[in-house]
């Protein structure tokens, strides 16, 4: 029946090559169950995935079957004792690994009982659930058993639709015969393993693909899988057919894609161990903790398949099959052409071990020295993946990753077809496993190179975004006080409006006084009046901006910047608008007669006012005096911030110092040549008061002077601010030094020598005025008389100028003296508190007081000494 | 016993370079008895000349080169370069001849583009073309084959004492080659042709077509042994018929010959299943190595007929040589596991 059966089509295995298949060996006996030999050592690492977890300890005492490491993870399995005992040890031993490292490993002493632990069958495996069956497989530790070592329930928990349940007896290795003796002797087990996995994945056909070499085995198969949706399909032997992606393309002419699974093209693969260990673990509840492995080679007496507990030592299980050590030049976990040779003969038997194949020198000579490529493509003929070897050879030389990718490298599966038809002897797989751990290192560095890429691109984005962040709210506060400035003048100008609108409506009887009403609000919304209310809301605004200022320090907030920015704006604006005011006043005819000449400030104004309406320009003083106010202005800003930038530890810190440096230049320069500028304009105006046998008429020269536009402040009165502003600004930067000391700031030192360079122009200040005040005191006492008369400014001068007459003309020295005196003797008091203050404080600027105390210390004793 | 630690593979086939060439060797032997025949004992003495001055020379590029002597001269590649450049040479070339020829060969062909494997160009092509335009007259002078108008068989000792130049073969026939008498036709049909000249034979040249099935002979043995696959062989020799068929004309007047006068005159087997297949130089995935010798067909025909040399199949493989990685880099195949 079966042989009119239709035979399946097959499909062609690309390349491929036939070496000699040295089975029958190990075929003439049947499979010898081993009992246990000595010592057990399971590594926790038999499989592909994460390493099991040990959950007993040394001296615990385990039963056969009973689960000693548990699955870690998804990818991961579990690990039984093969037989009862006692945790010898839990520790690195030597184990079958083609690096020839050791790995950690549970020891068992058996106790000889072989006693088994109490064993959970699931006998209606039907009834239960896919995951209940699926976790069993697993806690029964079942992993492919091929040599990959892949754990089962990975690949059987899959949800995708599988048309196939491909069974792989294929074993197309030389030499193994582990799972052809399995099939021949067992094939009822094997069918009922198979059922089991049907039920787990329920393909629409199950394949059982075995090789054209294994006639008995077949034979049984089909024998034991009569009647049943099971089909054992024969194709031609070639290696590597065995392969799963090989098998794959065989049975059903599917490929699997590229870094893809099987099931992605709806298959599962299982191997004919893994499927028995299946139907021990489901059926009779058993854990895998044994396997048939192959023990052959000609420098072994007996070759034949055992069934042998997992963590039986090789040299235990090669001295059983007697082992010719002197006949055999290495031992190969595996078969001839993917096996490893084993570098210590102490490591156990693991769940992957199919064959141990100690071959005699002449049966599997060392290869030869390689020569060089001749690049006759023997190689791409027996690749089973269509890969071009000798290419790949070219780039692997040449470390070509590139190039190596794009030949696939990475689709190579290692099957060492092309090593062995090379007639060079070149050991091709060699060379492609070490550039496959160039790539994959390579890839690896790449990531880690590639995150901290990102990290420090997401930083800068970071910072990006809040910096645009900043500049938004700052646009948005801008847009805000525009807005703001804008509702105000509309509704200035609806006021107007409606003023004008309601003028009419509550004078309608009164045509003269509507007309009045009328002329009025036109006065009231005179371009003049509108900067005026421009100039007050600026002048609010700059108060509440500067509180806001003054509140953001005080929080450190980190909009300090914006704010200071946004505050300077304000007082350019301010400034803008204020001299347009006065420009309007200027224009305005009636602002002459509106000077009040009661206040000298004001008169100075209008003076000033009148002159520039004369046609004139700004006198050079008054622009001076304007340069340096704005200057003043403008280096306080670029000093915070400078200040800001250094506490950011921004690079423009050194911009704005530069800048500041510079403004500050500017500063001098302006004020030296105000300086200049004063005495010469002195000199005129005092020139009739040099005529000292009439100070009236010089008083009255002086006045007039001053009404013919001058400005207001006397030399002394402007030092005097200065000085002020100095102090103040000192102090600031004294406690900003503090602060930054205290912070441990680098700006320290810069704001030092700011502030250094404050205190000098502080005493340049000072000393100035101390020049000036002698000839300006009786000018103070002039204007003190002066208010015996405020109506009348001359008559006022001429008053103090007669004043001073009484008074004679000058102060004597001793009284400048003693005046002088006093004042150096209370800066000297202040400088003293302020020093002790820096000592308690463990300032630096303490030296810099001192120092200045010392001067000034020494200019009263001058001065002392110039009394005696 | 010491515990050897080596990757897999563990297992290895018989084949080695040097049986690779052992077996091209073998495979030379009908196409040079055939030569043999027809053409006198010159191409054996030029074999054996070459063969000896090819070891000199490779022993002492690899002396120079600092390469292990006897591990490079066992591989016979400089042996097989040797034996098909005296296959390609004029029988009764003077000695000094061939030693140039072999010297450009082995020591600039081979080792000084890098040795055995590295080589761009096929050795023993890139010396019968520089022979070809250096000498030009001693070159072209192929002795009258066995059959035709006044030729007689020249014997071993007449051969080495022409070659050698102690006494030449005063009567030696030197005849144009049927491919000259093709090419410089113009007004004789083609049937007519093989009847007024007597180096013409049956379809091919007289000689040359039996030098071409010993070739032919030797490249199938060498296809069933696998030392190359049929891709490039196959390619060029059917790309040489389909031309050569097209440019046919019924074998009129202005016919460039038929396609069997074209398999089977000149080099053309020895060219198909020994020199296009020289793996070392040509393309090596089997889609390329049928464009490879489909070029090469095109190119012989090309060359034969409008070309000023009638010595096709050396140009064709030196400039395909050129080609080879431009055709590798377009005839990778498909792996498995990516699209079709």
């Amino acid at each position: 029946m079966s042989a009119l059966k239709k035979m399946r089509k097959t499909y062609k295995l690309r390349g491929g090559i036939h070496p000699p298949e040295n089975k029958t060996q190990s075929l003439q006996s049947p499979i010898d169950v081993l009992p246990v030999m000595g010592e057990i050592v399971l590594p926790l690492g038999m499989h592909i995935g994460a390493p099991a977890e040990a959950i007993v300890e040394v001296g615990q005492t385990v039963l056969k079957g009973e689960m000693i490491a548990k699955p870690k993870g998804f990818v991961s399995t579990a690990i039984h004792a093969s037989t009862s005992g006692t945790v010898k040890a839990i520790e690195h031993r030597p184990i079958i690994h083609a690096s020839g490292m050791t790995a950690p490993c549970i020891v068992i002493e058996p106790d000889g009982k072989d006693q088994w632990t109490t064993l959970t069958p699931i006998l209606n495996y039907r009834q239960s659930e896919k995951n209940d069956l699926l976790e069993h497989i697993n806690n029964s530790g079942i992993a492919g058993m091929g040599g990959a070592g892949f754990p089962s329930r990975v690949k059987l928990a899959t949800d995708k639709t599988i048309e196939q349940l491909i069974i792989n007896g294929t074993e197309c290795e030389p030499y193994i015969t582990a799972d052809d003796i399995l099939m021949q002797e067992r094939a009822a087990e094997i069918v009922e393993g198979i059922e089991i996995l049907q039920h787990l994945v329920n393909p629409q056909e199950t394949l059982i693909g075995v090789e054209d070499n294994k006639p008995e085995a077949i034979n049984a198969l089909q024998a034991a899988t009569q009647g049943k949706n099971i089909e054992v399909v024969v194709f031609p032997t070639k290696y590597p057919s065995g392969g799963e992606k090989q098998l794959i393309q065989i049975l059903t002419g599917k490929e699997v894609k590229s870094g893809g699974l099987p099931a992605d093209v709806g298959v599962v693969c299982q191997n004919i161990g893994s499927t028995y260990a299946i139907f021990r673990a489901v059926k009779h509840g058993e854990p895998l903790i044994s396997r048939i492995t192959t023990l052959t080679g000609e420098a072994l007496t007996t070759k034949k398949n055992v069934e042998v507990r997992l963590g039986t030592s090789v040299q235990q299980l090669l001295d059983f099959a007697g082992f010719h050590a002197s006949r055999a030049n290495r031992v190969i976990a595996g078969g001839p052409m993917m096996g490893f040779s084993i570098p210590s003969l102490d490591a156990p038997v693991v769940k992957t071990t199919n064959c141990l194949l100690a071959p005699e020198s002449n049966e599997l000579p060392l290869p030869p020295e390689a020569q060089p490529c001749i690049r006759c493509g023997m190689c791409s003929e027996a690749c089973p993946v269509s890969l071009l070897p000798q290419q790949l050879y070219w780039f692997a030389q040449a470390k070509d990753q590139e190039g190596l990718k794009k030949h696939h490298l990475m689709d190579c599966i290692e099957c060492g077809a092309c090593s062995y038809v090379c007639p060079s002897n070149i050991p091709l797989v060699q060379y492609y496993r070490a550039s496959k751990a160039d790539i994959r290192q390579t890839a690896e560095d790449q990531k880690k190179a590639d995150y901290a890429k990102t990290r420090y691109e997401a930083r800068l984005a970071r910072i990006e975004k809040e910096e645009a962040e900043k500049e938004a709210k700052k646009q948005a506060r801008l847009k805000k006080a525009a807005a703001a400035t804008t509702a105000k003048e509309k509704s200035e100008v609806k006021a107007a409006v409606e003023r004008t609108k309601a003028a009419p409506a509550e004078a309608t009887d009164d045509p003269v006084a509507a007309a009045i009403a009328r002329a009025k609000a036109k006065a009231d919304a005179s371009p003049l009046d509108k900067a005026k209310d421009n100039v007050a809301s600026l002048e609010k605004r700059l108060k509440k901006a500067q509180a806001k200022l003054d509140a953001a320090k005080a929080n450190n907030d980190e909009n300090l910047a914006a704010f200071e920015s946004s505050l300077t704006k304000l007082q350019d604006k301010l400034t803008t608008a204020k001299a347009e005011l006065e420009k309007l006043q200027g224009e305005a005819p009636k602002a002459t007669p509106e000077i009040n000449t009661d206040d000298p400030v004001a008169a100075a104004i209008a003076r000033a006012q009148a002159s520039r309406a004369d046609g004139e320009s700004l006198s050079p003083e008054d622009k001076l005096n304007k340069d340096i106010e704005s200057l003043t202005k403008r280096i306080k800003a670029t000093e915070t911030k400078v200040a800001a930038a250094k506490e950011n530890g921004d690079e423009k810190a050194e911009i704005l110092e530069s800048s500041l440096t510079k403004m500050q230049d500017k500063l001098t320069t302006a004020q030296n040549e105000l300086a200049k500028l004063q005495p010469a304009k002195e000199a005129p105006q005092a020139a009739p008061a040099v005529d000292e046998n009439d100070p009236v008429a010089a008083a009255i020269a002086r006045a007039q002077a001053k009404r013919s536009g001058d400005e207001a402040l006397s030399p002394e009165d402007k030092l005097k601010k200065d000085i002020d502003g100095l102090n103040k600004r000192i102090n600031a930067t004294q406690e900003k030094v503090a602060t930054a000391k205290e912070n441990g700031d680098d700006k320290a030192e810069i704001l030092e020598s700011s502030l250094n360079k404050m205190q000098d122009k502080l005493k340049a200040a000072e000393a100035e005025l101390a020049k000036l005040q002698p000839a300006t005191e009786k000018t103070e006492d002039a204007a003190a008389t002066q208010s015996h008369d405020p109506n009348d400014p001359v008559a006022a001068a001429i008053a103090r100028a007669q004043a001073k007459r009484e008074q004679s003309s000058d102060l004597s020295p001793e009284e400048k003296r003693e005046k002088d005196i006093a004042h150096l003797e209370k800066r000297i008091k202040l400088t003293e508190e302020k020093l002790s203050e820096a000592k308690d404080a463990g300032d630096d600027k303490a030296e810099i007081l001192e120092s200045s105390l010392e001067k000034l210390k020494t200019k009263l004793a001058d001065l002392a000494a110039a009394e005696d | 016993m010491a515990l050897l630690n080596i990757t897999s593979p563990h297992a290895h086939n018989k084949n080695h370079t040097a049986w690779v060439m052992q077996q091209v060797l073998l495979a030379t032997i009908p196409g040079v008895a055939a030569l043999t025949y027809f053409f006198g004992a010159g191409t054996l003495i030029n074999i054996i000349w070459c063969v000896t001055t090819a070891l000199i020379c490779e022993w002492i590029m690899l002396k120079w080169r600092g390469k292990p002597v006897a591990f490079y001269l066992k591989d016979y590649s400089a042996i097989v370069t040797a034996v098909l450049l005296a296959i390609a040479l004029p029988p009764y070339c003077p000695w000094w001849v061939s030693l140039i020829g072999i010297m450009f060969a082995i020591m600039i062909a081979k080792h000084l583009y890098g040795g055995l494997g590295y080589n761009p160009f096929n050795p023993a092509m890139v010396a019968y073309v520089i022979l070809l335009i250096s000498l030009p007259v001693q070159m072209t002078q192929w002795a009258a084959p066995l059959g035709a108008d006044g030729a007689s068989w020249i014997g071993f000792k007449a051969a080495f004492l022409n070659n050698f130049g102690f006494a030449p073969i005063i009567d030696a026939h030197t005849m144009a080659t049927v491919l000259d008498v093709m090419k410089q036709n113009d007004s004789l049909t083609n049937n007519q042709l093989f009847e007024e000249y007597s180096q013409f034979g049956h379809f091919g040249g007289l000689g040359w077509e039996w030098v071409n099935l010993g070739f032919l002979m030797g490249g199938l043995y060498l296809l069933s042994r696998k030392i190359f696959t049929w891709h490039t062989p196959i390619s060029m020799l059917a790309a040489l018929a389909l031309v050569s068929l097209i440019g046919y004309n019924a074998g009129g007047s202005d016919s460039g010959g038929s396609p069997f006068f074209h398999l089977f005159s000149g080099a053309t087997m020895l060219g198909a299943f020994f020199i296009a297949t020289d793996p070392v130089s040509s393309a090596v995935s089997r889609k390329g190595r049928i464009a490879f010798g489909a070029c090469i067909g095109v190119l012989v025909y090309i060359i034969r007929v409008y070309g000023n040399y009638p010595d096709a199949v050396a140009f064709s493989v030196l400039l395909m040589n050129f080609a080879a990685p431009f055709i590798d880099h377009y005839t990778q195949p498909r792996t498995y596991g990516y699209n079709k």
